[in-house]
């Protein structure tokens, strides 16, 4: 590992505002090859205008950014590419309608508007390969690949672009641990040949056993930069915060697996996505659905709210037999199911209009409720402590975490007794995740029966009361009590028996 | 083979329902299957499928330009003044007709890209102008476009009509190795998503200029082919052609919600809307019960083309992506 | 009681009042006559056309949708009033205003199937289904203007005057109140902005989509017809393509009324100066008694810098 003399890129003095909103203030910032550098702040911390400034996405307020020691104006992601600035954005780049291949070949090196050139799709095959991304057809559509696959082909796509300086903003947030210990071992490799990395990630476990170096954000300014090792987790994590947070998970009272049923599906089964499902919803209790990413957790929650149409098995709510065929039918106060589905910004939120008008579109229209009073929201909004200039602020204008919040407002006010969440927690920081935290058990003990879809196994361990891990369509494994482990669930998401020793064989 | 047909299904089944609708046409035409009545019905379909072309540049990009018709009359009306006299000056006024159509498309792209205007609202008012220019040009019908040339075009070559040949060379000189090129890929990846595109590195406002130009040419192609059928210049043809160019491209299986699509579908999609009005016009059924059969059809084939949703067993998929 | 703070009509909803003044002061300039109470009122009369087709127009555009076929819901409803009349039988010619406005209801539930259930384009459905009413209607009056006459009361309803005011105005009024008060009110306002932003969010958040989009295409046909009776009314007759010409105005003016072609962000204030000022441009135009050419072009480049003006001011927030 040699660190290169001079930084490739290097932000003097460097502010970004959006409006009234200051998102970055006169940061100093550089990053030289043969170093893979860690950015770590919670959302809204910068770290995400950072990259887009690096990018050539968006342009400074004021300050410069240098390239090889020279000042330079960088106008478009087009420009940052010719110099060597290639990002890989957390919004992905690749084009949904467009096959995998004619994305690789979209805006490759030399080719702009003429003519097109199929050597990149060659070596990004070479890449994929290496990721475990081998089997994805070269001919599918994007769209219907899955997250995961998706990510795979945006790294290889990052990579055919020569980076001199490669940034990756959360680009294995949707991929399991073996795929992403391959996908360093690529990074690393890049670092060895003089690239450098800047690597965004929430997942503090990564960025501990990749980065060289380490830089904290915070409020839009640069905190600080040292060596990975200069400080422990807990040290870290309030730079971050600005605070000490003590415990990232709130205390689990005993479970009680007696607990009044709220909710009961019976030999639930869908298409070929979903075998034999039986999973129990007891009040006060959370029931986590793990595994790898797309095994058919997500499709139980889709289920369950009336989004599948030809489902078979029993489902009881509240001790009587229902048919769920439409997400008005599932909130209804009879059943009182709700929602947060797994993509904020298409799905569980409207980013253009306010955050009044998001809370209110799940309760207009229900009996007992006003929807337009925001006194029904607040507590909730206070226990999560959402950072807004007022209520008539759009949604969109708000950071990830921020928004997360307003998603799961909304269904609150309605007083569910049973709440489905697709893993709420995905590409949040650290604080924002323990105000979720908090308050699912606080609802919990409140009464509410809890089904968390998560592909954290720390949140399955410590926030759960007990798991199903699904393999393909089928529940492999229930965990209850003690039995959580990482271990266990990291077995029964790849379908082995215990002990876990045996993985490595699994994989190959 | 299987792949490429399943990555070209709606072309496949477009061009599959062209054929058995013109072998219908053909059966049911009184004087039978022959070259006159096989060029007219050419010359016909070609002027509606570079309509859908024009068209086509514009859904492509996730937009709709309701100003085909337009640029297709204003062309029209500077062909009947400038296509006539020696080689040389039909030369310059073929050329002439042309720029006046990559200029209006452009003008309809610098509102959009610059003035950030949805394209279906800025060509609705653009269409207005371009209108309002050839009734400048010709209050009434009249000019004249030069008979040998206009024959050269309309007629056929050992038999074969030229509109078919003017047809197949613009799939095989333009489109082919159009999509062979960035700026194809950028087409569609402007019109899928155009973040997507602008976070690869593609120049999007520039791929949406272009489209719109290429969108302009081609409409004044149509106006100018319509010039050589009708040998005079008219400011009134405008509005069926716009409608029914959207329609083509619907057909052809191009997706209006851009990104979606190719410029041979487009032209299918053409042929097709002309030849089931051409097949009405021999089909013995009462005349006044045409437009309701017409309209049944297309309503009925553009159903069945959404039907498939009615199969989705996931019921947020019909939100598309 | 600390309720969600209403949206005041955003400044985009003013722009076309600003507009129709300024047509007014600069119009009189040359045309003296253009103050006179007989010309501003019968400009009202003539906007209330075009309005009561605008508002339909709205609420399915805020919906992020189109609906091509006012044209011959509008010929529909008049042919079928007009007939009805025409047709001699008292019982009947009761029913005529009745049965055009339900005929406008069941083609926007038809538009609506298409759109909801099919998932067609409402582009491409609505066209399709304006060129099979062109079909039904052609099949049905054999290609002539039909023959019969309008009520008394569709004349009314189009050329009568209150106390000096158009009724065609009142009646244009009133139903802009009675939509604006059903928008507020229920959430039926809420769910046609949240489904033109996001249907599937809509969707997700338990409301019941379809209905919202039939609901609306059933107003905006009912408004097409309402605007067939009111014009057979105004000419005592009904007559093929007499809907052609309101189409693209009927746009142009929701959108300058400031309501996005894409949905969800739009009012019907808006529409109504958008109506007024279209109504306007359109007067002065031919008063000017210049060419059809240059009343194409000059009306074309006003409603692009209307547009570019509304750009401009977004961008300079």
């Amino acid at each position: 590992m040699s660190r290169s003399e001079h930084p490739i890129a290097r932000l003097r003095g460097v502010s970004k505002i959006y409006g009234t909103t200051q998102a970055l203030s006169d940061v100093d910032f550089s990053c030289f090859g043969g170093e893979i550098h860690a950015v770590l702040g919670e959302n809204g911390a910068g770290k995400s205008t950072l990259m887009k400034l690096l990018a050539g996405v968006i342009q400074p307020t004021s300050g410069d950014i240098e390239v090889n020691n020279a000042v330079t104006r960088l106008t478009s992601p087009a420009d940052a590419m010719v110099r060597g600035l290639v990002c890989m954005f957390q919004e992905l780049s690749l084009v949904p309608d467009l096959s995998v291949r004619e994305n690789l070949m979209l805006g490759a090196v030399g080719t702009g508007l003429g003519r097109l050139n199929a050597s990149v799709v060659r070596s990004a095959q070479d890449i994929l390969a290496q990721i475990d991304g081998g089997a994805i057809g070269m001919k599918t559509r994007v769209a219907d690949l899955s997250l995961a696959e998706r990510q795979q082909v945006e790294i290889a796509k990052a990579l055919t672009r020569n980076p001199k300086l490669l940034i990756l903003d959360e680009a294995t947030s949707a991929l399991n641990a073996s795929v992403v210990e391959k996908v360093f071992r690529l990074i690393r490799a890049e670092r060895d040949r003089g690239v450098g990395v800047l690597f965004i990630s929430h997942r503090f476990h990564e960025i501990e056993s990749l980065a060289d170096r380490i830089s904290i954000f915070r409020n839009g300014a640069h905190v600080e930069t040292f060596d990975n090792g200069a400080y422990d987790y807990s040290a870290i994590i309030s730079k971050m915060v600005g605070q000490r947070i003590d415990d990232l998970f709130p205390p689990k009272p005993p479970a009680n697996p007696d607990a009044e049923e709220v909710l009961r599906v019976d030999g639930f089964s869908w298409t070929d996505k979903l075998r034999d499902i039986s999973i129990v919803l007891r009040k006060g209790q959370i029931t986590g659905l793990g595994g790898l990413d797309g095994q058919g957790q997500g499709s139980v929650l889709q289920g369950l709210f009336g989004l599948l149409k030809g489902t078979e098995g029993r489902c009881v709510v509240g001790g009587i037999p229902v048919t769920i065929t439409h997400p008005k039918q599932a909130k209804n106060p009879k059943l009182g199911i709700a929602l947060v589905p797994e993509d904020r910004k298409t799905e569980g939120l409207i980013l253009q209009q306010s955050i009044a008008r998001n809370l209110e579109l799940a309760a207009l229209g229900t009996d007992g409720i006003d929807a337009s009073d925001v006194t029904i929201y607040q507590p909730f909004l206070d226990a999560l402590e959402l950072k807004c200039r007022s209520l008539d602020q759009p949604v969109g204008e708000l950071s990830g975490g921020n928004q997360q919040k307003v998603a799961l407002t909304k269904w609150l006010a309605l007083g569910p007794r049973c709440m489905l969440l697709a893993d709420p927690t995905r590409g949040i920081d650290v604080k924002t995740k323990t105000q979720i935290y908090a308050l699912l058990r606080r609802l919990a003990d409140s009464g509410v029966a809890i089904l968390l879809v998560s592909t954290d196994y720390e949140e399955l361990i410590h926030l759960c009361d007990e798991a199903h891990i699904f393999y393909q369509g089928r529940i492999v494994r229930h965990l209850t009590g003690n039995d959580v482990t990482a271990e266990a669930i990291i077995a029964a998401s790849l379908n082995i028996p215990l002990p876990a020793q045996t993985s490595e064989a699994a994989n190959g | 083979m299987g792949n490429l047909l399943r990555s070209n299904q709606r072309e496949a089944i477009a061009i599959l329902v062209l054929a058995v609708l013109l072998t219908l046409y053909l059966a049911s035409h009184p004087s039978g299957p022959n070259t006159y009545v096989i060029t007219i019905w050419a010359n016909q379909c070609l002027i509606l499928a570079l309509a859908a072309i024009a068209q086509f540049f514009a859904v492509i990009v996730r937009g709709i330009d309701l100003s085909v018709g337009a640029v297709m009359a204003l062309t029209n009306c500077v062909a009947s003044y400038f296509v006539i006299g020696s080689g040389l000056d039909m030369a310059l006024g073929i050329a002439a007709v042309l720029a006046v159509g990559v200029a209006c498309g452009l003008f309809n792209g610098a509102v959009v890209v610059f003035g950030r205007i949805q394209p279906i609202v800025a060509t609705l008012a653009t269409a207005s102008l371009f209108v309002g220019l050839a009734l400048l040009l010709r209050p009434t019908p009249g000019g004249r476009i030069d008979y040998d040339l206009a024959d050269a075009f309309t007629l056929d070559v050992f038999g074969i009509p030229t509109a078919l040949i003017i047809a197949a060379a613009v799939i095989v000189l333009f489109w082919v190795p159009l999509r062979r090129t960035g700026l194809g890929l950028g087409l569609y990846a402007v019109g899928s998503s155009e973040q997507a595109a602008f976070q690869s590195g593609m120049p999007v406002p520039v791929i949406r200029l272009v489209s719109f130009a290429m969108g302009g040419l081609f409409a004044g192609l149509a106006g100018l082919y319509f010039s050589f059928v009708t040998t005079t210049g008219d400011a009134g043809i405008g509005p069926n052609y716009t409608l029914n160019s959207i329609a083509a491209v619907v057909l052809g299986g191009v997706a209006l919600r851009g990104g979606v699509g190719t410029l041979t579908g487009a032209m299918a999609g053409a042929f097709i809307l002309k030849t089931i009005g051409s097949l009405m016009f021999f089909s013995g059924l009462p005349p006044l019960a045409q437009p309701f059969i017409e309209g049944l059809i297309l309503a009925g084939a553009i159903a069945i083309g959404g039907a498939g949703v009615l199969r989705v067993r996931n019921r947020l998929e019909v939100f598309g992506k | 009681m600390n309720t969600i703070k209403q949206n005041l009509p955003s400044p985009d909803a003013l722009f076309p009042y600003l507009g129709a003044v300024l047509l007014i002061l600069g119009g009189s300039y040359f045309f003296p006559q253009i103050l006179g109470v007989d010309y501003l009122a019968q400009q009202l009369q003539i906007a209330a056309f075009l309005g009561v087709l605008a508002l339909g127009a709205t609420v399915v555009i805020l919906l992020g949708h189109i609906d091509l076929s006012v044209p011959w819901v509008l010929a529909g409803a008049a042919i079928i009033s007009t007939s009805l009349v025409g047709s001699g039988n008292p019982a009947l010619a009761a029913a005529a205003i009745p049965a055009a406005l339900l005929f406008g209801v069941l083609v926007g539930i038809v538009n609506g199937v298409g759109v909801a259930i099919l998932r067609i384009p409402s582009m491409v459905w609505t066209l399709a289904v304006n060129s099979m009413l062109l079909g039904v209607a052609v099949l049905n009056t054999g290609g002539f203007n039909p023959k019969g006459e309008a009520s008394p009361a569709m004349t009314l309803l189009a050329t009568g005057d209150l106390a000096g005011i158009p009724v065609a105005f009142v009646v244009w009024m009133a139903v802009t109140g009675a939509m604006a008060l059903l928008l507020k009110r229920s959430g039926f306002g809420r769910y046609l902005s949240a489904i033109g932003y996001n249907e599937k969010a809509t969707f997700l958040s338990g409301v019941s989509t379809p209905s919202v989009i039939f609901a609306a295409f059933a107003i905006a046909g009912l408004c097409s017809a309402l605007g067939g009776v009111m014009l057979a009314g105004y000419a005592n007759q009904a007559y093929q393509s007499m809907g052609d010409p309101f189409l693209l105005p009927t746009i142009a003016a929701v959108v300058i009324g400031g309501t996005s072609i894409l949905g969800g962000r739009g009012s019907l204030i808006g529409t109504v100066g958008g109506v007024l000022f279209i109504t306007l441009l359109t007067s002065i135009l031919s008063v000017m008694q210049i060419t059809d050419a240059w009343r194409n072009i000059i009306f074309g480049l006003i409603i692009i810098v209307m547009l570019l003006l509304q750009t401009l001011r977004r961008k300079s927030q």
